[in-house]
């Protein structure tokens, strides 16, 4: 039993120099996830320097938009963008609560399964799916069925009945607002299902031995536990509604003014680009619209940071409570 | 009505809802998927896999575009793949603890929900201008881009998962870490790693926005990297906003084709995961 092999000095040495080498190259991918968001930070300033050079601030208080006269501003898209994103936080955020507490408190455990992954496949189906079932199904219905009742209900009321007067497109902001909740509800809901998931069962069955309903227990203590990470998951939700494309293009109308009424077209950001940028003509034009994007940008990074900042602190909590 | 009965009452009432709200999300995947394969299934024919895209008012089917699709998404993979599984790699083993780590984990997450429309404005601005022209390679690295973040998260992850007694008994036999992550480790998370890259080769076929200005579309068979390539989700795009009722009915079947893809390709990625073991979800 004499078999010990004699390390070879050429042999160990190659060893060291595959083992710098594989290191190197780990690092190097590592460095290229950084690089990446600052590449992309630079390149959306270096695009968008001539047309902020040229319009400075007033690019982001004008509403005017005409390719023609070559004069851009941001407001209205950035209008859209907030106000739909928005509208589509409302509708989902109580839908997702909903979800997340049924997946967690009271699903079957037959049940949990299959219904958390038929959530989950909603969140990968892509957005022009949604965006083209938006335009041919949803869109109809709503022009049909739900706007005219708006309009005769809601529309004489005073202060809020502004939002919902006028003709009754189909396409228009709030299609586009019920198209993103619909987008964003997995995503929320998966989120706060996960924070759900990490209280602890002491806590919860402290809140049944004293006699709590079902629904006591999940609003007096599941939710303060999980609130930081619900606000993360719900700001994440933002995140992909604000920078969301190709679900929004389809149905907004692309119509660069900021409308009083939901139901008419508007734009939004990521759909001004998406519908002009591969036709428009012209550096300032271009830029204009590279110009859009690095507010975007701008905009979401902040957003998801902010979320992703929350659920990092979330880990870090559940992780100490093991 | 007493106290207990109202609690009661109110239990029962937010749970009701709680169950509407799961019937809700649950109708709209229902309606979407049953849209799809209804209006999908009406233009199925082999014609549709045989033809290229047709101008309007004609027929024809969508072969020049499910090929540059899936082109665009193979090199994307190919690119975006490794990149991601080595970065994943460096943030569970060899900068498992360094600093710089807590702040690429945190700049993937936030790339990880990025903007896609974002990516394609780089790749834009990075390859477009630069060639002078829309191309096929342009958007099989915004395709890449977008495909590494999800890749570096679950080849961390599941690089994590791998036990460290494995590890350890590989370093006391003697053997480098390199040759430990990649005969021991590597071959141990094999499913979880493979589970990554289909999601993000699921993530990256249908997106749509990255390619509207890298790759543009093609009306024609084209297999040159460097000209604009046809591609599913911008033929989808243009079609369905079209007035024509033939290129709307392609649009349809070619939703269905890149919606049945993408969901078996996550169905896939679930059992690989579940291959592993209770405990690894996600």
């Amino acid at each position: 039993m004499n078999t010990v092999a004699a390390i070879e000095p050429a042999h160990a040495s190659a060893q060291r120099v595959r083992e710098r080498a594989f290191r190197g190259a780990t690092f190097a991918a590592a460095l290229l996830v950084l690089a990446l968001l600052g590449g992309v930070a630079f390149s959306l300033l270096y695009g968008a320097g001539p047309a902020l050079a040229h319009f400075k601030l007033s690019f982001l208080t004008r509403e005017i938009w005409n390719p023609v006269t070559e004069e851009f501003g941001a407001l209205a898209p950035m209008y859209g963008t907030l106000v739909t994103s928005l509208l589509a936080l409302l509708l989902a955020i109580p839908v997702s609560f909903g979800i997340a507490i049924f997946l967690t408190e009271l699903a079957p455990a037959w049940l949990k399964r299959p219904v958390g992954v038929a959530v989950e496949l909603l969140a990968a189906v892509p957005s022009i799916i949604y965006g083209i079932w938006g335009l041919f199904v949803l869109a109809p219905v709503l022009q049909r069925h739900v706007q005219p009742w708006l309009i005769d209900w809601l529309g004489p009321l005073p202060l809020i009945g502004r939002l919902f007067q006028g003709p009754p497109y189909g396409i228009g902001v709030l299609t586009a607002s019920f198209v993103l909740a619909i987008m964003v509800i997995p995503f929320i809901s998966a989120v706060m299902r996960d924070v759900f998931e990490t209280v602890p069962d002491v806590l919860k069955e402290s809140g049944y031995g004293l006699g709590a309903t079902t629904w006591e227990v999940i609003w007096q203590v599941v939710v303060p536990y999980a609130r930081t990470g619900m606000i993360g998951g719900i700001m994440l939700g933002l995140g992909r509604a604000l920078g969301e494309t190709m679900a929004v293009t389809f149905v907004i109308g692309n119509a660069h003014r900021i409308g009083s009424s939901l139901l008419a077209p508007g734009t939004t950001i990521s759909a001004s680009i998406a519908n002009e940028f591969a036709e428009a003509v012209g550096d300032l034009y271009t830029s204009s619209l590279v110009a859009l994007g690095a507010l975007l940008f701008l905009i979401t990074f902040t957003v998801i940071a902010a979320a992703r900042l929350m659920l990092l602190r979330l880990g870090r909590k559940a992780l100490s409570n093991v | 009505m007493n106290r207990r009965a109202i609690r009661k009452l109110i239990n029962i009432v937010a749970l009701a809802l709680s169950g509407l709200a799961t019937a809700i999300g649950l109708f709209f995947l229902g309606a979407i998927l049953w849209t799809l394969v209804h209006s999908g299934l009406a233009g199925m024919s082999l014609r549709l896999f045989t033809a290229m895209t047709p101008p309007p008012g004609s027929s024809g089917g969508l072969l020049n575009a499910i090929y540059g699709s899936v082109v665009m998404t193979v090199i994307g993979i190919l690119l975006g793949g490794p990149i991601g599984v080595l970065a994943g790699t460096y943030l569970a083993e060899y900068g498992r603890t360094a600093r710089i780590s807590t702040v690429i984990r945190f700049v993937n997450d936030v790339l990880l929900s990025a903007p896609s429309i974002i990516v394609g404005l780089f790749v834009y601005e990075l390859l477009v201008v630069r060639m002078g022209h829309f191309s096929a390679i342009a958007g099989a690295v915004a395709l890449a881009i977008l495909a590494i973040p999800v890749t570096v998260r679950t080849t961390e992850d599941m690089l994590n998962l791998v036990p460290q007694g494995m590890k350890d008994a590989s370093t006391a036999m003697g053997a480098y870490h390199w040759r430990t992550i990649t005969s021991v480790i590597y071959p141990a998370a094999r499913s979880g790693i493979l589970t990554g890259l289909l999601l993000a080769i699921a993530r990256i076929s249908g997106e749509t926005a990255p390619l509207l200005f890298t790759a543009l579309n093609n009306q024609f068979w084209s297999s040159n990297l460097a000209a604009p390539m046809a591609n599913l989700p911008v033929v989808i795009f243009q079609f369905a906003l079209s007035p024509y009722p033939n290129w709307q009915q392609l649009a349809w079947s070619g939703a269905l084709i890149i919606t049945a893809s993408i969901l078996i390709l996550n169905i896939a990625a679930r059992f690989a995961v579940s291959s592993l073991g209770p405990g690894n979800r996600n």
